[in-house]
């Protein structure tokens, strides 16, 4: 039995330990917004948050996450987290999403950043969004990354 | 944030009522008899959404127009929502989108049945959609002059209302969409003329952006389903062969079961799978049986063979071999008798699609039906393919379409709907078929490797006398439909070479057929990505010979031949500042290459700039489009396609390739099958020509100028021609 905070709630489950968070999350808690895409941690498509690290959700264990804190795209659905609320309308803004098999770890990924670093530089960007996009939408999530940080302005 | 005009994707399935019948045939409901007064007046104040025809459902709030195209990325549920909406005299804010159940009527009228691909979508759509929105206004308008009793000139539609100034009447479309569902169709309703179009040619926001961005859109592994299990699967490692013997103990428990949660181990034709409780645990348990695999005839199959194999194909002892795709005055003659010739062989690997949602499909078979849902790019073929595979009737056979997670043709393949089909038959529950990365990379229908030999001709007015182009290698239509083969010509294996943009007076181009037992499939722009590498480094390699500069020498050689090619060419040049010199960068050579090409009935020009450090350090420092496909739904999303398509084309030409030893593919995910990253990506600006031409393709046009803009910013680096790919295979270090 592994206990952890998923978005806000204590939750528990039982599975073998040796399960990875991603299946956990998307299985027993139908937290479907974090996405398989590679298994090995590279594409960035299982991006989560926990403790307030990025993590790739496929390549932790269930075991390894027992207490922690964990953010998945659905955490945001409340409105609650300022930073969120402006990736994601920079996001629509910014007409960023194509397929938008991406999306929910990308913008986790750019929610961590953020609260990291406010107004990160290209540079900055480029170190800290290592997700995967194959519909090439690079540009458009940096323009978006940017005016997240400049409160909504356009970059 | 506001509640987002949400994306109903999982729609319910239209009742027969408003679907058609008769593929292509834009007739819009079946006629039934029209309500009695009485009646109409009685389903006034419906609020639900009722389909108006198969294209349209209305309710009191707003419209959802049903799309036959999938959504995969490239903006189609929003862009035929503005065909439709165009026509309908409705607050755009109103507006949603929903997929199309599989039906025959949803046929896409280029490709011929319910498929999305080819960048058809708005050419195939661009007037149906248009047609149908008139359509439902006519009808609705129809319906409320038979429920009030009153001539339909007399009412005015304005944002979703029809009113009736004289009474001061007035009704909702969605009060009337039960009625007006039951109005004759009308054959040729009026369309609203170009220059009053308020929503065609705007970049209004996508439909599908508010679900993508929560998370809540619904791909093909999100589909969840009462009692539904999920299955892991491995494949033969080589391709054609098939399980041999299969051996499950170290997966049994010492009861001699399997342990709990998984329900079965199924042997399929080329594959065993397990099916569990959940996808986990499938994939842990598949990891226990051993499988001994016939691997059969490609069991030794190497990159190396297959390279001397295309290498012996360009010269075949059969003449028979060589089909002629097209023999234009006389080629030889025109090459021979140049000023300057040009004559070189390029090659290119296998390539695969790594959509980012990994192959998956869900499937609920019955003994007297089969239901699907998974992201696919042709819900047409599955019917009669899963009748055929499990006995049924193919009407019994209903297929759901998801948001496809990337396509790129990958999709257009049948395999995952069939196995999954197949394994829910075998446990009699629905299941969720995910296939591992792994398994997508190596067991792809690959984008065709090849090779080329072109000679071309330039006269002293730098213009082509002659162009003579064979290309060797496997046939996409001989493995997905064969009958499409005309004289032994595969069409796709030639594209983008008689029809390129430059004038050529005599032409030869001809297609030796050279199968290597790896299957290859359609690869997002399909021959016109390998075939516009190669014309364009043709081009570029005469201009430097001549010591031309490579845009001026293109503008030559178009001259005034093709009007919209120097257009966008020039475009490019100009935007791209062609003509000022790069500044230098300390440790780094620079330079920018320039491509051109036509398709889709569209026209691209590209410049791309690169730096290319001593150390052989490769930077790709800005891409500039310039893009002409003719009228445009939504220019936002046409500039997100190009620069899209330009990185996918440019992904696979840094780094992509598939190679094989022992008949197995060596790559297997992305840390070998390399994507372009946010850092490697380059800047792109794509600007936009404004265009009365009818509507060209979108959504593959940025592949084919990617590589050559590349392979030609290197030469212009360095000097070097890279005349093969993928480009991280060369070694760009000084001297």
């Amino acid at each position: 039995m592994v206990s952890l905070t998923v978005n806000g709630k204590t939750v528990s489950v039982e599975t073998s330990g040796d399960t990875p968070l991603l299946w956990v999350l998307r299985q027993h808690f139908k937290l479907q917004g974090t996405k398989f895409g590679c298994g090995i941690g590279q594409c960035g498509a299982c991006t989560v948050l926990v403790n307030g690290a990025v993590v790739r959700a496929c390549s932790v264990t269930i075991a390894a996450v027992d207490g922690a804190t964990v953010q998945t795209i659905e955490g945001f659905d409340n409105g609650g987290d300022a930073i969120a609320e402006r990736v994601k309308a920079a996001w629509i803004a910014e007409q960023v999403p194509q397929c938008g098999y991406c999306v929910p770890g990308m913008i986790l990924s750019t929610v961590a950043l953020l609260r990291k670093i406010p107004n990160p530089t290209d540079t900055e960007i480029d170190g800290a969004i290592t997700n995967l996009c194959r519909c090439g939408t690079y540009d458009r999530i940096r323009k978006a990354i940017h005016r997240a940080a400049a409160g909504g302005a356009a970059p | 944030m506001t509640e987002p005009p949400r994306i109903v994707n999982l729609s319910p399935r239209l009742s027969r009522r408003a679907l058609l019948t008769g593929s292509g045939a834009l007739v819009l409901g079946m006629h039934l008899p029209l309500l009695g007064a009485g009646e109409a007046e009685a389903a006034i104040g419906t609020n639900s959404l009722v389909p108006v025809n198969a294209w349209l459902k209305v309710s009191a709030t707003g419209v959802s127009v049903v799309s036959p195209a999938s959504e995969m990325g490239q903006g189609v549920f929003t862009a035929l929502a503005q065909l439709v909406a165009e026509e309908l005299e409705i607050d755009w804010t109103s507006v949603r989108a929903e997929m199309a159940p599989f039906d025959p009527v949803y046929a896409n009228p280029i490709l011929g049945g319910m498929r999305s691909g080819g960048a058809t979508s708005i050419r195939a759509w661009f007037l149906p959609m248009r047609k149908a929105g008139a359509t439902a206004r006519q009808m609705l308008k129809a319906a409320a002059a038979q429920v009030w009793r009153v001539s339909p000139d007399s009412l005015v539609l304005t944002t979703g209302l029809i009113s009736h100034p004289p009474s001061g009447r007035e009704a909702s479309y969605g009060a009337l969409a039960q009625v007006a569902s039951r109005q004759k169709v009308p054959v040729e309703p009026p369309l609203r003329d170009s220059g009053r179009w308020t929503l065609i040619g705007r970049s209004l926001p996508r439909l599908d952006s508010p679900d993508k961005v929560t998370g809540r859109a619904i791909f093909g592994m999100d589909v969840r389903l009462p009692g539904q299990l999920y299955a892991a699967i491995r494949h033969c490692p080589v391709y054609g062969g098939a399980p041999a013997r299969l051996d499950d103990s170290a997966l049994k428990t010492s009861g001699g079961g399997y342990p709990a949660g998984v329900t079965a181990v199924v042997t399929l034709k080329d594959a065993v799978a397990v099916v569990a409780e959940n996808w986990w645990l499938a994939r842990s348990a598949l990891a226990r049986v051993a499988v001994a695999w016939a691997e059969g005839a490609n069991a030794g199959q190497t990159s190396a063979a297959i390279d001397a194999a295309l290498v012996r194909a360009l010269d075949p002892k059969d003449p028979r071999a060589v089909a002629i795709a097209v023999n234009r005055g006389d080629a030889d003659r025109a090459i021979a008798g140049a000023a300057m010739t040009v004559e070189a062989v390029y090659r290119q690997p296998f390539l695969a699609h790594a959509a980012l949602e990994p192959i998956n499909a869900t499937a609920s078979v019955t003994a007297s039906d089969c239901e699907l849902w998974l992201p696919t790019q042709d819900q047409g073929q599955y019917p009669r393919l899963i009748a055929d595979a499990l006995g049924l009737r193919p009407e019994k056979v209903r297929v759901n379409t998801t948001y496809v997670g990337g396509g790129f043709g990958r999709r257009f393949e049948a395999d995952v709907g069939l196995q999954a089909a197949l394994l829910s038959k075998a446990v009699g529950k629905p299941v969720q078929l995910i296939w591992t990365r792994e398994e997508d990379i190596r067991h792809d229908y690959y984008r065709p490797a090849s090779i080329s030999r072109v000679a071309l001709g330039v006269d002293v007015l730098g213009r082509l006398t002659g162009w003579r182009h064979r290309v060797a290698g496997p046939s996409i239509l001989g493995r997905v439909n064969p009958g499409a083969i005309r004289d032994g010509v595969d069409k796709t294996a030639v594209q983008g070479i008689a029809d390129q943009p430059y004038p050529v007076p005599a032409l030869h181009v001809d297609f030796v057929r050279a199968e290597t037992g790896i299957p290859v499939g359609f690869w997002r722009s399909v021959g016109h990505g390998a075939n516009g590498f190669v014309v364009e480094s043709m081009i570029d390699e005469a201009a430097a010979k001549l010591g031309r500069d490579p845009w001026r020498f293109r503008r030559g050689v178009l001259a005034d031949k093709a009007p919209r090619a120097l257009r966008v060419l020039d475009l490019a040049a100009e935007k791209s500042d062609w003509t000022t010199p790069l500044p230098a960068i300390t440790g780094a050579r620079r330079g920018r290459g320039i491509a051109l090409h036509e398709a889709y009935g569209s026209v691209i020009a590209v410049v791309l700039e690169v730096s290319v450090f001593h150390d052989g350090r490769l930077v790709l420092d800005r891409a500039v489009a310039a893009f002409d496909c003719g009228q445009m739904v939504n220019p936002d999303i046409v500039s997100g396609q190009v620069a899209g398509g330009l990185l996918f084309g440019l992904s696979a030409a840094l780094t992509g390739k598939i190679t094989f030893e022992r008949g197995r593919a060596m790559q297997s995910n992305f840390q070998d099958c390399r994507a372009l990253t946010m850092a490697e990506a380059p800047p792109v600006e794509v600007h936009l020509v404004s265009s009365d031409e009818p509507p060209g393709g979108v959504s593959e046009a940025g592949v084919p100028p990617a590589a050559p803009a590349l392979t030609n910013a290197i030469f212009a680096a360095t000097g070097k021609r890279l005349r093969a790919l993928p480009v991280l295979d060369f070694d760009l270090r000084d001297g």
